[in-house]
């Protein structure tokens, strides 16, 4: 006697623990189980992060070209009003290249952050109607943005060689460790602001406006050195590398931008970078998780805020 | 056959509602100390207890705003219960909304991939069903075209076909299953009847008593978030009705208060008596009829319904050219059906006084029921009685 399909499938399932629907809410433990939850949803992931690439310059005859736009108008406009017009670039030398680091590294922060905070809101169709872990949707923006960073870094590695600075030294290795740091911190920072975006609309246009501001407290379109000057050591330039995104634009200065290390001074970044990096990614990595457990605490109520 | 496994474990399931009135920061902080006053909160569901066991073809009935579907969300984790718990196994899919997830921009190969990822498929098994998908859904030359160019009907059609190729152990639909044209939904419907005898679980949410009738082998009713029937289909459809009917009348007492008056027409009582041979029954339906302010002309309708809620006849006595008594006092009329060749079963007749312009004078849904016993071959909803001939 064979079994039906409606027997086997009732056997299967008898062999299937019983298990509770909805994250766990504890504070300390099931940190663990939301991540093994995205891990079985990277694929959607992927599609996430293509469906807003794909549907963003769907239509536009330009298509991906248009991202990179934006940093390339900005980089002339810093480039002539700070460099030529108020004279920044006769301190710093390949001051293009230096501001194109820069403006790399902010896009990928903003993009992340921008994106990331309203990922929850704008996505409410889904989170609705549909259960997934909602991590996915900042994690989709962060994807999104890195790609966007990809494609601009490709462009600043050939403007490198272009004009004969190729970073080809030991220094390169900071460029992976200051991403990593920027990555981290700026998810820790799309979790929390786009769980809390769901419960209090106003964090979006926040963002918007701390994004502006945050612009002038990192070194993109001037350099450390300027800073150290003016700060002198005082407890006020050590509150200003406190800022993680101010470390990773450093980072990467130092990878890229060869005319810095050229320069001899070795003002143009601070004491002990690595450490101050490496203690950077570190307190981002605590700070996702934490950023992640308040999410997960607030996500139960998503469904009927929206 | 052994036990069935229980596939949902629901348990002293509550959750509760709170609705803010302020929403600014500015009412919020003028607000702070009195935040409780400008706060409402509801129980959408309180202490539900429900055991779903595999294979089963649950549905949840009951009025709008009486907790099914948050019941329904709640069981698919998409709302977090506030005491309580609901565990599971088996794979899921939540038909909450056609097409949750489709990107207006992207094609519909694109969401087709999308859309069962979401709905938990690999890419792998995506691929498999691809064809099986775009067939199902009938829309192969426009696959490539973008959805937004897509007629409301093409959307739901891919949608569904989608949702239900995900193979899942359990599915939760949420009142889309008429969608599309009517050779679409008889495939839905054939969809559904191909997952019953795979043993897959069903929850629905309907309005629809004939659906519900036509699908469930269980029916819940929900009443205020608490459950008020579980069990037989055909009492939980019985005990839905009672529900609206005494809805209708408390809104009709509200309205009449204003009115104030007796209606010009109105049943005293109904009763429906039936006489069987072996080939038909005769069914008779005897009228007592208060007439109390006589209109330019009234006539008597009635629609006759089964257990399940499948309408099978209506008819109005306009078009009978009867000479009803229209004067004031106390009537009695005969409707007699005579030959009905019904299928075994108890049935319902809906009765009402109205005229032709659409005025109701009084209205008596449930009014009478009657028995039929039987007789013919086989079963259905008609009597018939077949020959074979061989030659």
């Amino acid at each position: 006697m064979s079994a039906s399909p409606a027997d086997l499938r009732a056997q299967r399932i008898a062999t299937e623990p019983l298990h509770t629907v909805g994250q766990q809410t504890r504070f300390l433990r099931g940190g663990t189980k939301s991540v093994r939850d995205i891990w079985d949803h990277r694929e959607l992931l992927g599609l996430l992060v293509r469906r807003e690439l794909k549907a963003r310059y769907k239509d536009s005859s330009l298509g991906i070209v248009w991202s990179l736009v934006r940093p390339l108008a900005q980089l002339l406009i810093y480039y002539f009003a700070i460099g030529q017009i108020l004279g920044a670039a006769r301190e710093i030398p390949s001051f293009a290249l230096f501001v194109f680091v820069g403006l790399t590294v902010w896009g990928l922060f903003t993009e992340i952050v921008a994106n990331g905070s309203t990922a929850i809101v704008t996505n409410s169709g889904l989170v609705k109607k549909v259960y997934l872990p909602r991590e996915i949707f900042p994690l989709s923006a962060v994807g999104g943005a890195l790609f966007n960073f990809c494609v601009q870094l490709v462009i600043l590695i050939a403007a490198t060689v272009i004009i004969g600075e190729i970073p080809w030294h030991v220094d390169l290795l900071y460029a992976p460790l200051a991403i990593a740091v920027l990555v981290v911190f700026s998810t820790a920072i799309a979790l929390l602001l786009s769980a809390l975006n769901v419960y209090l609309r106003d964090i979006q246009h926040l963002v918007e406006v701390a994004l502006i501001v945050l612009f002038w407290a990192s070194p993109i379109v001037y350099s450390y050195s300027f800073v150290h000057d003016a700060l002198a050591g005082s407890w006020l330039e050590e509150l200003y590398l406190l800022n993680p995104v101010t470390l990773a634009v450093l980072g990467m200065q130092k990878a890229f931008w060869i005319a810095g290390s050229a320069q001899g001074t070795e003002s143009n970044w601070p004491a002990d970078l690595d450490i101050r990096l490496v203690v950077a990614l570190l307190v981002s990595l605590v700070l996702v998780w934490l950023a992640q457990r308040v999410f997960s605490r607030l996500q139960g109520n998503f469904a009927q805020e929206l | 056959m052994t036990e069935s496994p229980t596939i949902v474990s629901v348990h002293d399931l509550s959750k509760r509602f709170i609705l803010h009135k302020d929403k600014s920061v500015k009412e919020r902080i003028v607000n702070f100390g009195r935040a409780r006053q400008h706060r409402d909160d509801f129980w959408a569901l309180r202490d539900i207890n429900l055991e779903i066991p595999v294979g089963s073809t649950l549905g949840l009935v009951g009025h709008n705003g009486s907790g099914k579907s948050t019941l329904l969300k709640t069981i698919g984790g998409i709302i977090q219960p506030t005491t309580g718990s609901v565990r599971r196994r088996g794979r899921l899919a939540a038909l909450l909304e056609l097409g949750a997830g489709f990107h207006p921009d992207l094609t519909g190969r694109d969401n087709v991939y999308l859309n069962a990822a979401i709905l938990g498929l690999t890419r792998k098994e995506t691929d498999r069903y691809f064809d099986a998908i775009v067939d199902f859904s009938g829309i192969e030359s426009f696959i490539d075209t973008q959805v937004k160019f897509y007629s409301s009907g093409m959307y739901v059609r891919l949608a569904f076909s989608v949702a239900v190729h995900v193979d899942p152990d359990l599915l939760l639909v949420d009142e889309v299953l008429a969608v599309g044209d009517e050779p679409f939904q008889r495939k839905c419907m054939a969809k559904i009847a191909e997952f019953q005898s795979e043993g897959r679980t069903i929850v629905l949410v309907s309005h629809s008593a004939d659906q519900v009738g036509s699908l469930c082998d269980r029916v819940v009713v929900l009443h205020q978030g608490e459950i008020t029937h579980d069990g037989d289909p055909a009492e939980g459809i019985r005990i839905l009705r009672e529900g609206y009917e005494a809805d209708r009348k408390l809104l009709d007492k509200a309205h009449t208060v204003s009115r104030a008056s007796i209606p010009p027409y109105e049943i005293v009582s109904v009763d429906a008596t039936t006489n069987e041979d072996a080939d038909s029954a005769a069914i008779t339906l005897d009228y007592v009829i208060d007439i109390n302010d006589p209109q330019d002309e009234w006539g008597i309708g009635l629609t006759i319904e089964n257990s399940l809620g499948l309408h099978i006849y209506s008819m109005t006595s306009f078009g009978l050219h009867s000479n009803l008594p229209n004067t004031v006092g106390r009537h009695s009329v005969r409707i007699v059906l005579p030959n009905v060749r019904l299928g075994a079963g108890s049935y319902l007749v809906n009765t009402g006084l109205g005229n032709q312009a659409g005025v109701n004078f009084d209205e008596r849904p449930g009014a009478a029921n009657f028995e039929i016993v039987g007789g013919g071959y086989g079963y259905g909803l008609v009597r018939i009685s077949p020959d074979i001939f061989a030659n």
